[in-house]
């Protein structure tokens, strides 16, 4: 038999699933060791514990920050190939807009999410606009770059076989972006997750629309630490599956042609 | 110019006047290149190209060989002079169908092996019916009828570049440029291929003309009807000889006389990059 380790594509999957069990115990058994109070750092067992007891509720909200999350990352998506396009389409419509995608990539949501939210009355809306806002830049720097990364060579063919622009478009331009799109959907996946929380802090908004954002400032303030605790694995285990999905999603349609998707 | 002693060299190019010779298939008159960098790529030449030719580019790296190239697929405009297509002022005008082969295979990794051959066709709105045939002759003119599903990562270098002529050839072109096609590729399938490429050429009967560029001289030998001799700093025309050779096999390309024309033009070679090859 072949070592577990020494299987294709198990290292990928064992190796940190291995790792994570690992760091678990250590934790668990240094906090019953140590005896730290479960109000400074809870056991992962008292985590496990409060993610069955308080289930529903947390379900409930993770819900919230997932609506609010996968809408921003759409619009992230929509809007920033959008600008993608018409910047690579002219160079003045890039010189004049780019600077100005860049002040929104520099402007720390946190920043300006109360302005937002003052004009914006919905909060669904506030917050979607304030996650879109810290999801946008990857996608537009990404897919402008794609956009422009063609070989010369073949751009050269194009050119010599009297492709149209829309020709050169859609069966040169887009396909050699498609893997630099795919890396931008990676980061922006995440950053709408974190858009998302982090706006929903600022907000603060309570009552049946509550995310996980709000779940933690309330455990915070009633030092429910454990269910601070299980809300942000919560988090991560988004951010997780959001990065698994892209990764997937680049799999499937890049894995035919492209190097970084080879075996 | 330098060689005024060598009797075969050309003289410095008359003035020549765009004529509307029908078999004139590209007409270069007094054209010069310097590219925007202040590269001075190409001094200036006149060059008719006949049609049926087959032609090489000789000479050293940097002679100017691509651009020269580039500008007949209408890919540069000269700095000075012009360059006429059948005695239209671009190649889409003439009428004659141009194709390139690139220095490299060039292909578009995320297309299959028979949707990059069909690209040209499939530009020019050929119908699929009409196109998807004669994808499949071109692509067993190089040898690779039975490679169209593949992707272009699972071929070898030379089968890319085979590829890229399939693609060339599919579009049954009237004027076909070629760039140092088989510059990379191993001794023995370059010999294939270019005696399988003269065949090609042959079988036209001068409805097709060939530019080739090429860096060897034995390869120039085999395959062109005319050598344009060229050299580098600033890059100029300094030899036009014609090879008359009816036949092209392997026992040509072994024999004396193939060698007695090898020999000759490394000697012209040599003598006009004054004794010594390029260096900067
Ligand atoms: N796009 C460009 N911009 C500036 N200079 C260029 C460009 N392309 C070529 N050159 C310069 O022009 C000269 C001729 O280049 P060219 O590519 O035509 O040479 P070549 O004869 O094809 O050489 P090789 O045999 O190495 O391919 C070189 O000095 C090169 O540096
Ligand atoms: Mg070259």
């Amino acid at each position: 038999m072949t070592p577990i380790l020494k299987r294709p594509g198990a290292m990928k999957i064992v190796a940190p699933i291995a790792c994570g069990i690992f760091m678990f115990l250590a934790w668990e058994i240094l906090c019953r060791v140590t005896k730290v109070p479960i109000y400074l750092v809870p056991k992962p067992s008292d985590i496990i514990t409060t993610l069955w007891t308080d289930g529903p509720g947390l379900l409930r909200a993770l819900g919230v920050t997932l609506k609010i999350t996968f809408l921003a990352f759409f619009v992230a998506v929509v809007v920033g190939v959008t600008a993608a396009f018409l910047f690579v389409q002219s160079k003045l419509i890039e010189a004049s807009l780019f600077p100005y995608a860049i002040l929104l990539q520099v402007t720390p949501v946190v920043a300006i999410a109360p302005l937002i939210i003052i004009w914006f009355k919905d909060p669904t809306v506030a917050l979607v606009i304030c996650a879109t806002l810290v999801a946008l830049f990857p996608i537009i720097s990404n897919t402008v770059l794609g956009l422009r990364s063609v070989n010369p060579g073949l751009l050269n063919l194009f050119r010599l076989n009297g492709a149209t622009r829309w020709q050169t478009l859609v069966r040169l331009r887009i396909p050699s972006a498609l893997p630099y799109f795919f890396g931008g959907l990676r980061i922006s996946s995440g950053l709408a997750l974190i858009g998302a929380v982090v706006a929903e802090f600022v907000a603060g908004t309570g009552g049946t629309g509550a995310g996980l954002a709000y779940e933690i400032l309330q455990a915070g303030f009633q030092i429910n630490i454990p269910r601070l605790f299980a809300a942000l694995v919560l988090i991560s285990l988004t951010g997780i599956m959001l990065f698994l999905l892209m990764a997937w999603l680049a799999k499937l349609s890049l894995s035919h042609w492209h190097e970084s998707e080879l075996a | 110019m330098l060689m005024k002693a060598e009797p075969a060299m050309i003289e410095p190019a008359p003035v020549e006047r765009p004529t509307p010779d029908a078999d004139t298939v590209l007409y270069a008159n007094r054209i010069e290149k310097t590219y925007p960098n202040g590269t001075r790529a190409l001094d200036e030449m006149s060059l008719r190209v006949q049609r049926g030719d087959f032609i090489s580019l000789l000479g050293p790296s940097g002679c100017g060989k691509s651009t020269l190239l580039k500008m007949y697929a209408g890919l540069e405009a000269p700095s000075h002079g012009h360059l006429r297509w059948a005695g239209a002022d671009a190649p889409g005008k003439s009428g004659l169908k141009t194709a390139m082969v690139f220095q490299e295979a060039t292909l578009m990794p995320w297309a299959d092996v028979a949707t990059n051959v069909r690209l040209p066709l499939d530009l020019a709105g050929v119908p699929k019916a009409e196109s998807e045939p004669r994808v499949q002759r071109a692509l067993e003119q190089v040898g690779l009828g039975k490679f169209g599903k593949s992707y272009p990562r699972e071929l070898s270098g030379g089968m890319q570049m085979r590829v890229s002529i399939a693609r060339a050839l599919a579009t049954e072109p009237d004027v076909l440029l070629m760039d140092e096609p088989f510059g990379a590729l191993d001794e023995f399938t370059r010999n294939k291929l270019d005696a399988d490429l003269r065949g090609l050429w042959a079988q036209k009967q001068g409805k097709l003309t060939v530019v080739f560029v090429t860096h060897s001289i034995h390869e120039a030998v085999f395959l062109s009807s005319r050598v344009i001799m060229m050299a580098a700093r600033p890059g100029r025309i300094v030899a036009d000889l014609p090879i008359d050779e009816p036949v092209r096999d392997e026992e040509f390309r072994l024999s004396a006389r193939c060698a007695d024309h090898c020999r000759d033009l490394s000697i012209r070679l040599l003598a006009a990059s004054g004794g010594q090859l390029e260096h900067d």
